[in-house]
């Protein structure tokens, strides 16, 4: 019963690549005229000459951003657009706010389209707060009227009060970015189209944002365009998944997290190594030599693709000792988004309880890795062995095995746990709450 | 924003070369935008300047003094019983509008490169609303005129009233090649040196720091080529009211400007859909 609010029709889009380069007068008049100086300088030579530095047609090479691209949206839907960088999601809503022109193929709008394709576009730093909410709102497509209507509220929303007449320059980054979703969020549009704002702003903005958006779906029936990065926002706000790759639609759910998990396996393919296996005979020595090193799951599979913050994951370690040594290490580092998080060894146990027997013949080490104290993004395994206090086995550097494990997705239900938070780790830890009576 | 289309149902359709049916219509729907942008460059442009609006005063008094004192007093070019002064402010102040509304408007697509990749709206606002920056400098300066005039107690012509008759060819003419020069200079960035230099040169080649009498008549009309010949007379005429008009530079100027105007609002419409690829 509800109708089509955006139908795109094998839509493509193709840039030229040597347009990308700032486009200069000389090179065209060059191009002429270097032609007309060889000509004149080699007039035997035949027409079609080689002719070398100089641009012409046929090394101009193209690239579709977009290509057979279609799918249609109805009313009140809120779609999450999701792909690797490059995919064609911008492109895509470019061509849909009208700023750029597609090469093919066709989109049918019914109702007004808002897109915030980027935060406080327009504003201007010498100009106060509100000075920039009207000069915004009217680059938006507000009119005076609608503004005046709706200024309290987004001056309401945004929290700026106190600092009307200040100029934004002096804005913290939190406000400014606050004013800028507020003066978009209160657009009377149809359809609202966001790309990636939540990659700013701190978490209290993240939360507003993400009520606005599902307020002005749900309440107001406003179909939604959206494009991040953020699965976890994706997943909480959005009522259908399109995911692009190459410029085509490759998944299209209304099963949106079964959706983000396919695109995020997905996207690992080509990304990172999650096993090692030894080549041949790489650090052979009669201590231990490491055979196998990754990150597996639970079934025992390698891990693939990301991981959210409630999977179990493992590392093995499987490698042959000719000589059992009780000062033998064998374990991991871990760099968390670039950064050594904690080393851990077999060792560790020593002198406890669960001391484990030396090493001897082939063996497999396993442990488990703490995961959900991971904070999202990439995470570095890195293979360490040594003699306790003598010597590297595998010593750490350029050649060292290492593997790759990817966190993403929600770090906890919280709405206020979206995206990485500051800091190494992400805490699991229960809080409680004790009433106090008054004195 | 919305177009009724034959597609009955769907209000706005995107295709490859498709122009906005209502090309007036989006226009008057974003005149706001127009004002609002306009007023951005007012207020900001003098905003943390130390003297503010003075500015728009000291340059064309500066510029007058100058041209004074090389064709008054060096060259001494005749004055047709005018103060000199006056004779070349009354020529300043079309000028002076006429470049700096050129020089901003041809300028405009690239300085706000920032609004044409991120947000739709009719583009030719950007270069119509930065002239109207420039007209509220004209209205400043002619204030000053106003006051030179008092104090040479000169009268000036009843034909005064006739001045936006030639303001508005001048108007025209800024905007036509605004429109031409920013968008060439979005695909050719060459062009932005080219508006400085043609700018330069064509305050020596018209009636500026002279009167166009000093010209051979049998050259006339070929000077008039160049529309602001006939608007600098035309203003020099209402203020003065000594010189004898010569109306073919009239004529040409207001229908050149109008040619310059046309064409260059069919050029920038005809390539504005490619803008944000290139900016």
């Amino acid at each position: 019963m509800s109708k089509t609010a955006i139908k795109i029709e094998n839509l493509g889009k193709r840039y030229l690549l040597a347009h990308q380069a700032p486009h200069l007068l000389r090179e065209a008049l060059a191009y002429r005229g270097g032609r007309l100086v060889h000509r004149l300088t080699h007039p035997f030579e035949r027409r079609a000459a080689p002719f070398t530095n100089v641009p012409s047609n046929s090394n101009k090479e193209e690239f579709w951003a977009l290509r057979n691209l279609s799918f249609s949206v109805q009313e009140g839907e809120r779609v999450g657009i999701i792909g690797r960088n490059g995919a064609g999601k911008s492109t895509l809503l470019k061509v849909l706010s009208r700023i750029t022109e597609p090469t093919e193929g066709r989109v049918s709008l019914r109702g007004r389209v808002a897109s915030l394709l980027e935060v406080g576009t327009g504003f201007h730093p010498e100009l106060t707060g509100r000075e920039n909410i009207y000069l915004n709102a009217a680059i938006l497509g507000m009119t005076r009227a609608e503004i005046r209507r709706n200024f309290d509220a987004i001056v309401d929303f945004a929290g700026v009060e106190k600092f009307l007449d200040t100029p934004v320059k002096r804005y913290s980054s939190g406000m400014y970015v606050r004013l800028a979703f507020a003066i978009a969020a209160h657009l009377d549009s149809e359809i609202l189209i966001v790309d990636e704002v939540l990659a700013v702003g701190d978490m209290e903005f993240q939360k507003k944002c993400m009520g606005k958006m599902d307020e002005v779906s749900h309440k107001e029936g406003r179909t939604i365009l959206f494009v991040s990065h953020n699965m976890g926002a994706v997943s909480q706000l959005c009522s259908r998944a399109v995911c692009l790759e190459r410029g085509h639609v490759v998944l299209d759910t209304n099963d949106v997290s079964e959706g983000v998990r396919q695109y995020m396996s997905a996207s690992q393919d080509e990304a990172a190594m999650t096993e090692w296996r030894n080549p041949g005979n790489m650090f052979e020595n009669q201590w231990f030599t490491p055979l196998r090193f990754g990150v597996y799951d639970e079934d025992g599979k390698p891990v693939s693709g990301a991981v959210d913050r409630r999977s179990r994951v493992w590392v093995e370690i499987e490698g042959v000792t000719a000589t059992p040594n009780p000062a033998l290490g064998v374990g991991y580092a871990l760099y968390s988004n670039g950064a050594l998080l904690y080393q851990s060894y077999q060792t560790d146990q020593a002198g406890g309880p669960d001391e484990l027997q030396p090493l001897n013949q082939r063996v497999c080490l396993r442990t488990q890795i703490p995961v959900s104290l991971l904070n999202l993004g990439e995470q570095k395994i890195e293979l360490l062995v040594q003699l306790h206090g003598r010597q590297w086995l595998v010593p750490p550097g350029r050649t060292t095995p290492s593997v790759f494990l990817r966190v993403d997705g929600m770090l906890n239900a919280s709405p206020y746990c979206l995206t990485k938070r500051p800091g190494p780790v992400v805490l699991d830890v229960p809080w409680s709450l004790r009433p106090m009576s008054g004195e | 924003m919305t177009e009724k289309t034959v597609d009955g149902d769907f209000d706005l359709i995107i295709e490859p070369h498709r122009t906005t049916a209502d090309f007036i219509r989006e226009l008057i729907h974003y005149r706001e935008l127009f004002f609002f942008l306009a007023w951005r460059d007012i207020i900001v442009r003098y905003k943390q300047t130390a003297i503010g609006i003075v500015w728009s005063l000291i340059r064309p008094l500066l510029s007058m003094v100058i041209f004074t004192l090389v064709f008054g007093r060096v060259a001494k070019l005749p004055s047709e019983g005018v103060p000199y002064p006056i004779l070349v402010y009354s020529a300043m102040l079309p000028w002076q509008y006429f470049s700096s509304a050129l020089g901003t408007s041809a300028a405009s697509l690239l300085n706000g490169g920032a609004l044409v990749s991120k947000i739709y709206f009719p583009r030719l606002i950007l270069p119509a609303a930065s002239i109207l920056l420039n007209a509220v400098d004209f209205l400043i300066s002619f204030g000053l005129l106003c006051v030179l005039m008092l104090c040479y107690r000169f009268i000036p012509s009843p034909m005064i009233i006739l001045l936006p008759l030639f303001f508005l060819p001048a108007t025209l003419a800024a905007l036509g090649l605004g429109c031409w020069f920013s968008a060439l200079s979005v695909k050719y960035r060459d062009f932005q040196f080219v508006v400085p230099f043609m700018l330069q040169f064509g305050l020596f080649i018209s009636p500026v720091g002279f009167s166009s009498s000093i010209i051979p008549e049998r050259l006339r009309l070929l000077y008039s080529l160049n529309p602001m010949v006939g608007v600098i007379d035309g203003f020099r005429w209402c203020i003065q009211g000594t010189t004898v008009l010569y109306l073919p530079a009239v004529f040409l100027s207001i229908v050149i400007s109008l040619l310059v105007f046309l064409s260059g609002i069919w050029f920038f419409r005809r390539i504005e859909r490619s803008f944000a690829d290139f900016i």
